[in-house]
């Protein structure tokens, strides 16, 4: 192949080519090498000293940067779990103190009340008897009095009945009598 | 007509001399490498210029391919494997970015021709063989005997381990050459196809629907073929380097 004959049954190809299988053309080969050489070598240059590099920043820089994110993230949820747990005892606290002073505070207004009721009522009962000592008082000068008006009426009957007035000793006694009947 | 090899002869564009029978010329495939190169040049340099932390579009893409080919290389050759990545990276960008821009009609197609990418395959293999002997001495030549076989066994085991790895840069080579080189035969022939079958009036227009039908499905298909022998030239790179890390079996 090295020598181009056209040999009338290929179709010629173009240009200074020359006829038969272009990809087998080792004439061709040295400077497709060469041109190959030169292109891959600047490719894989670029690739390794500027692309590559550049690339791999980014990419370990960006996963760096979440793994650091996350990492703060699960910091501030610890805190955040820490506070809140603060927040629930204190809240436990305040409400059982709460409840403790209200509960005093209950315990105090019973006892006096207690107190008030109790003098007030100890009170009342002085007043009672007093007024008992007093109905009781009344009653036994009311039944004098009645007494009195019986004897005078039991002897102005008798006068008027009798023409004569009894003797003092004498109502007395039927009086006596009479009223305990 | 113009036949559809055309499209793979190299023609000289700046002549440089000669050596021997071959001509060193700046040629069409030397400018689509020179393309290549610089394409793959300006979006990265682009595209990394930034390094914000949250990435623009082209930010985003190179990073998706560089994690692309970064999880291909760990998977294959291990944590170790990435001191590689940049040999790697660069074949990935440099096969792809050439298949990709072999499918713009009237582009060359880098990757259509056997010696550029059995060069590209003896570098891998090459490299495989010299950072295994570096790292490992002869232990590297422990690759050749499958470790579990009985002993009247092993020389045959050998032998056929031996004729595997030594036709690795073979099959390496002529897998990304042979597939860019028929998808892009294939593609021409229906094409010439429509413009035959055009000249023949208004039944062969008609008729001419057929292949042009096809040319569309193929484009198609010859652009996942173009993704897919970059993408199995890498992982087949990242298999055989694992050998020069790890050659116990």
């Amino acid at each position: 192949m090295a020598t181009p004959q056209k040999t009338g049954t290929e179709v010629p190809g173009g240009g200074n080519a020359g006829p038969g299988f272009p990809p087998f053309k080792t004439e061709t080969f040295a400077s497709q090498l060469l041109w190959l050489a030169i292109f891959f070598g600047l490719l894989y240059w670029l690739v390794s000293k500027v692309f590559a590099p550049r690339l791999t920043e980014v990419i370990e820089g960006r996963a760096s940067r979440i793994a650091r994110d996350l990492e703060e993230a699960a910091a501030a949820k610890v805190k955040a779990e820490e506070a809140g747990a603060a927040y629930e005892k204190s809240l436990a606290e305040a409400k059982a103190k709460a409840q403790a002073i209200a509960q005093a505070r209950r315990d105090e207004v019973n006892k006096a009340s207690e107190a008030r009721r109790k003098s007030l009522e100890s009170d009342l009962a002085t007043r009672l008897a007093a007024a008992e000592a007093q109905i009781a008082d009344t009653k036994t000068k009311a039944m004098a009095n009645v007494e009195g008006i019986a004897a005078d009426a039991a002897s102005a009957i008798v006068q008027r009945l009798g023409g004569t007035a009894p003797s003092r000793g004498d109502l007395d006694a039927a009086l006596k009598a009479a009223l305990k009947a | 007509m113009a036949s559809p090899l055309d499209q793979f002869v190299i023609k000289p564009i700046i002549p440089l001399g000669k050596i021997g029978a071959s001509e060193i010329a700046f040629t069409n495939a030397s400018l689509f490498m020179m393309l290549v190169v610089g394409a793959i040049g300006l979006f990265f340099m682009a595209a990394t210029s930034q390094r914000a932390l949250v990435p623009g579009r082209m930010q985003a893409f190179a990073e998706m391919l560089y994690e692309f080919v970064a999880n291909t290389l760990k998977s294959a050759a291990g944590k170790e494997g990435m001191q590689f990545f940049p040999l790697v990276f660069s074949l990935f960008l440099f096969v792809l970015t050439a298949n990709f821009m072999g499918m713009i009609p009237g582009a060359f197609t880098v990757t259509s021709h056997i010696i550029v990418t059995f060069a590209l395959a003896m570098l891998v293999f090459l490299t495989v063989i010299g950072v295994g002997f570096a790292k490992h001495g002869t232990h590297f030549l422990g690759l050749f005997v499958p470790g579990g076989a009985p002993g009247w066994l092993v020389p045959f085991l050998v032998v056929i381990e031996v004729i595997s790895f030594l036709s690795r840069p073979i099959s390496l080579s002529m897998r990304l050459f042979a597939n860019m080189l028929a998808g892009h035969i294939a593609l021409k022939v229906f094409a010439g196809f429509v413009v035959s079958l055009g000249a023949l009036g208004v039944g062969g227009i008609l008729g001419a629907t057929l292949p042009l039908g096809m040319i569309v499905a193929l484009t198609a298909l010859e652009f996942l073929v173009a993704f897919l022998q970059a993408y199995v030239f890498t992982i087949l790179t990242c298999v055989y380097l694992n050998d020069a890390l790890h050659p116990g079996h």
